[in-house]
C-alpha cells in the first residue's frame, strides 16, 4: 500500500513537473522584424538574456503581415505557451478578443493597455526619455534647428516627438523643431530610403541633430545623418555603435527588461498595468565610448539634473497621449 | 516657396524618381512585348539584396551592381519560362515571384551575414557615391542656373545619369531599330510576327531579359547608392508605383521619364509638409500627397486624361498555330 502511495505520488509529481516544463514562454515580434536594431531587437535581447540565465527555451514568432496577428496568437495559446508576450501597440485589439478565450494563459503586451484579467500591459513613458534626448539635441545644435523623424503616424510616436520638442524648447526656447512622420501605413517602419530623404530634407531646412523614432526606417536616417556630417539620435535600443562618433545618443526604452521580467515571472505573470517610467528605469539615454566625445560634461549635468526633477515629480513632461495635443510643436 | 527650397525638392525628386524611372523602363520593354510584369517589385528587391551583399563582401559597388543584375535576371528568366515557355498566367507568375523575393532575400541575407536579413553597412568604394559634375562649385553662385546645376543636375550617383541616358536609348531601340519594331509588333500582333518568320518566344525572352537588367540597376541603386546596404522590404512598393507610372505614361519612354519624375516630385513634396502648407495655406495631410500617383493613374485609366491603351496582345501567351 505504501509502495503504491509512493508510486502514485511520484507519478503525480512527474505529471506536475512535466506540465510545468511544457509551458514555454513565447514572444511575438511585430512587423518591424526581430532584428530592426531597435524596438523588436530589444525585446529579443531580453528573451535571450532570460534563456541564457535560466537555460530555458522559448517559442518565437515574427509577424509577416497584418492579417496574421489573431491566428498567430491563437495558435501559440493552443500550443500551450505561457506566458505569451507580444511587442507592439498593434496587438491591442486582437488581444482583447483572444485573451478571454484562454483564461488560463497569461499574456503580456508592450506599448498598449489591454484591460483583461489575464493580461499584463507594459507601457513606457517615452515622453520622459525623449525629453532628455531633446535637451541634449538642443544643447548640441549649432543652427538652433533640430529634427524629429517618426515612423508610422500614431499617437504613440507623436508622444516621442512631443516629449522631444519639449526637451529642446526647455534648453533653447527659440529653437525650431521640425517634426516629420514617414507614413501612415506599417510600411513606414521599414522604408530607409524615405527616411534618408526626410533626413536630407530636414538638413536643408537647417537641422543639425535628428532624432529618429522609426524602427527600420531609422537606420536610413542615421546613415544619412552620418553621410551628411550631422548628428542623429537613435531609439529603443542603444544605437550609438551604428555610426561611432556620429550618433549623439540613443533614447533607450528598456523593452529588454520588460520581456526579461515577464519571462522570469512565467506563469505567475501579474496582470495589470505596469508603467515603466524614468524612475523605474524604463527609459533612459545612452552613454558609451562611441558618443563620449559628443556629450560635454555640461550637457550631461543639465540632462541629469532634469532627470532627477522628473523622477521627483518636480518637472512634469506633457504626455501627448493624455489629451492628443502638444504644447511644444505641431505635427 | 523660394527658389532654394524648390531646388532642394527637385534634387530630392531626382533621387526618388530614379528607381521609379528604371523600373518603369523595365516594365515598358516587357509590356511592349506583350508580357505583363507585376513582378518589378520582386526583381528590384532581389537585386537590392544581391547588390548589397556582394558589395559588402567584395568591397566594390560595381561588382555589387553586376550581382544585382544577375539576381534580377534569374527572376526575370523564371517569369519568362513560366509565362512564355509554359504559357502560364503572367499576373500569377509575377505575384508569385514577388512573394518569393520578399522571403528569399531575407533568408539569404540572414544566412550570409546573420544580421536579421540586413546586409552590413557599406562605405567607400562599396557604394556609388555622388559625383560632382565639372564646374558645379564655380557656377553655384550664378543666379537661377547655378543652384539648378549644382543641386538638381550635379551631385547624384552615376546610376542616376545612366538611368536618364536609358530614356533616349529606349526610345531609339523601340522606334528606330528593327529589333524595336519587332518588339512592339510582338506585343500587338504576335501572329503577324510569327508569319514573318521571326521567333515570338525569342523576342519576348529578349524583352524580359532587358527588364531584368533594368530592374537590377534599380535595385542596386537603392541598396548601394541611396542607402548603404539592403534592408528587409526596402523597395517599399516602388515597383507598383512604377507600374502606375507606366500606365500614366501610356507605355512610351519620354512620357515615362515625365511620369516617374512627376511621381518622384509628389514623393519629395510629401517630405516637406511645411512647404505644402505655405503654398496651399491649409494643412494637407501627407498621406494625400502619397496617394496622388495612384489617383492620377486611376484618372488616366478611367479615360479622363486621354486614353491609355495597353499593348493589344499583353497578358496573353502566344500559341503557335499548327
Amino acid at each position: 500500500m505504501t509502495l503504491m502511495k509512493h508510486l502514485l505520488g511520484a507519478a503525480a509529481t512527474l505529471a506536475l513537473t512535466g506540465g510545468a516544463a511544457l509551458a514555454e514562454p513565447a514572444i511575438i515580434f511585430d512587423l518591424g522584424g526581430k532584428f530592426d536594431k531597435s524596438f523588436n531587437e530589444a525585446a529579443f535581447n531580453g528573451a535571450e538574456k532570460w534563456a541564457k540565465e535560466t537555460g530555458g527555451t522559448y517559442k518565437e514568432l515574427e509577424m509577416q503581415s497584418e492579417a496574421q496577428r489573431e491566428q498567430a496568437l491563437r495558435s501559440l495559446a493552443e500550443e500551450g505557451a505561457n506566458p505569451i508576450i507580444m511587442t507592439g501597440f498593434a496587438f491591442g485589439d486582437v488581444l482583447n478578443t483572444v485573451a478571454p478565450d484562454f483564461p488560463d494563459t497569461k499574456f503580456g503586451i508592450i506599448d498598449m493597455v489591454v484591460e483583461q484579467p489575464n493580461v499584463k500591459s507594459v507601457v513606457f513613458t517615452e515622453d520622459q526619455g525623449s525629453y532628455l534626448v531633446g535637451m541634449m539635441a538642443g544643447l548640441a545644435s549649432k543652427t538652433n534647428t533640430v529634427g524629429f523623424i517618426g515612423g508610422m503616424d500614431i499617437p504613440l510616436i507623436r508622444r516621442f516627438g512631443c516629449g522631444y520638442a519639449q526637451g529642446v524648447k526647455a534648453v533653447k526656447p527659440d529653437a525650431t523643431v521640425i517634426l516629420n512622420m514617414t507614413g501612415t501605413t506599417p510600411a513606414a517602419w521599414n522604408d530607409p530610403v524615405k527616411g534618408a530623404e526626410l533626413a536630407k530634407a530636414q538638413k536643408s531646412q537647417g537641422a543639425d541633430v535628428i532624432y529618429a523614432a522609426a524602427g527600420g526606417t531609422g537606420v536610413g536616417v542615421l546613415q544619412t545623418a552620418a553621410d551628411e556630417g550631422i548628428l542623429s539620435i537613435g531609439v529603443d535600443s542603444n544605437q550609438n555603435y551604428l555610426h561611432p562618433g556620429k550618433v549623439l545618443t540613443s533614447m533607450m526604452k528598456r523593452v529588454d527588461n520588460a520581456v526579461y521580467d515577464a519571462f522570469k515571472e512565467g506563469e505567475d505573470l501579474k496582470p495589470g498595468i505596469n508603467v515603466m517610467d524614468l524612475k523605474a528605469g524604463g527609459v533612459d539615454y545612452a552613454m558609451d565610448d562611441n558618443n563620449k566625445d559628443l556629450v560635454t560634461p555640461e550637457m550631461k549635468a543639465a540632462v541629469d539634473a532634469a532627470a532627477e526633477k522628473i523622477k521627483s515629480g518636480e518637472l512634469v513632461v506633457h504626455d501627448y497621449m493624455s489629451d492628443n495635443t502638444c504644447p511644444a510643436g505641431s505635427f | 516657396m523660394d527658389y532654394e527650397t524648390l531646388m532642394q525638392i527637385l534634387g530630392s525628386t531626382v533621387r526618388l524618381g530614379t528607381p521609379l524611372l528604371l523600373a518603369c523602363l523595365a516594365g515598358l520593354f516587357s509590356e511592349r512585348a506583350g508580357i505583363f510584369d507585376i513582378g518589378l517589385e520582386g526583381k528590384m528587391l532581389a537585386a537590392a539584396m544581391a547588390a548589397g551583399s556582394v558589395a559588402a563582401m567584395s568591397g566594390s559597388a560595381w561588382v555589387g551592381l553586376l550581382a544585382g543584375i544577375g539576381a534580377s535576371m534569374i527572376f526575370a528568366m523564371l517569369h519568362g519560362v513560366a509565362s512564355i515557355t509554359f504559357r502560364g498566367n503572367q499576373l500569377i507568375s509575377g505575384v508569385a515571384l514577388n512573394f518569393l523575393s520578399s522571403g528569399i532575400t531575407v533568408l539569404v541575407a540572414q544566412a550570409l551575414f546573420g544580421q536579421g536579413g540586413r546586409t552590413p553597412p557599406l562605405d567607400g568604394a562599396a557604394r556609388f557615391n555622388p559625383i560632382t559634375l565639372p564646374f558645379a562649385d564655380s557656377v553655384k553662385d550664378v543666379p537661377l542656373i547655378g543652384p539648378l546645376y549644382e543641386q538638381v543636375i550635379s551631385g547624384h550617383s552615376i546610376l542616376v545619369y545612366a538611368a536618364v541616358a536609358f530614356v533616349p536609348l529606349t526610345w531609339w531601340i523601340l522606334y528606330r531599330t528593327r529589333f524595336g519594331l519587332r518588339l512592339r509588333a510582338v506585343g500587338e500582333n504576335p501572329a503577324a510576327v510569327d508569319t514573318a518568320g521571326v521567333s515570338v518566344k525569342g523576342l519576348r525572352f529578349a524583352a524580359v531579359a532587358i527588364t531584368g537588367v533594368l530592374c537590377g540597376v534599380a535595385g542596386a541603386y537603392m541598396a548601394t547608392a541611396l542607402q548603404a546596404g539592403f534592408g528587409r522590404e526596402m523597395t517599399a512598393g516602388r515597383g507598383y508605383i512604377a507600374l502606375a507610372a507606366l500606365i500614366f505614361a501610356k507605355w512610351r519612354p519620354w512620357q515615362a521619364l515625365g511620369a516617374t519624375m512627376l511621381f518622384g516630385f509628389f514623393q519629395a513634396l510629401a517630405l516637406r509638409p511645411d512647404v505644402v502648407e505655405r503654398i496651399a495655406q491649409v494643412k494637407i495631410p501627407v498621406s494625400a500627397l502619397d496617394a496622388l500617383p495612384y489617383i492620377l493613374t486611376v484618372l488616366v485609366l478611367a479615360g479622363f486624361v486621354g486614353k491609355a491603351i495597353p499593348p493589344r496582345a499583353g497578358g496573353e501567351p502566344y500559341v503557335k498555330e499548327r
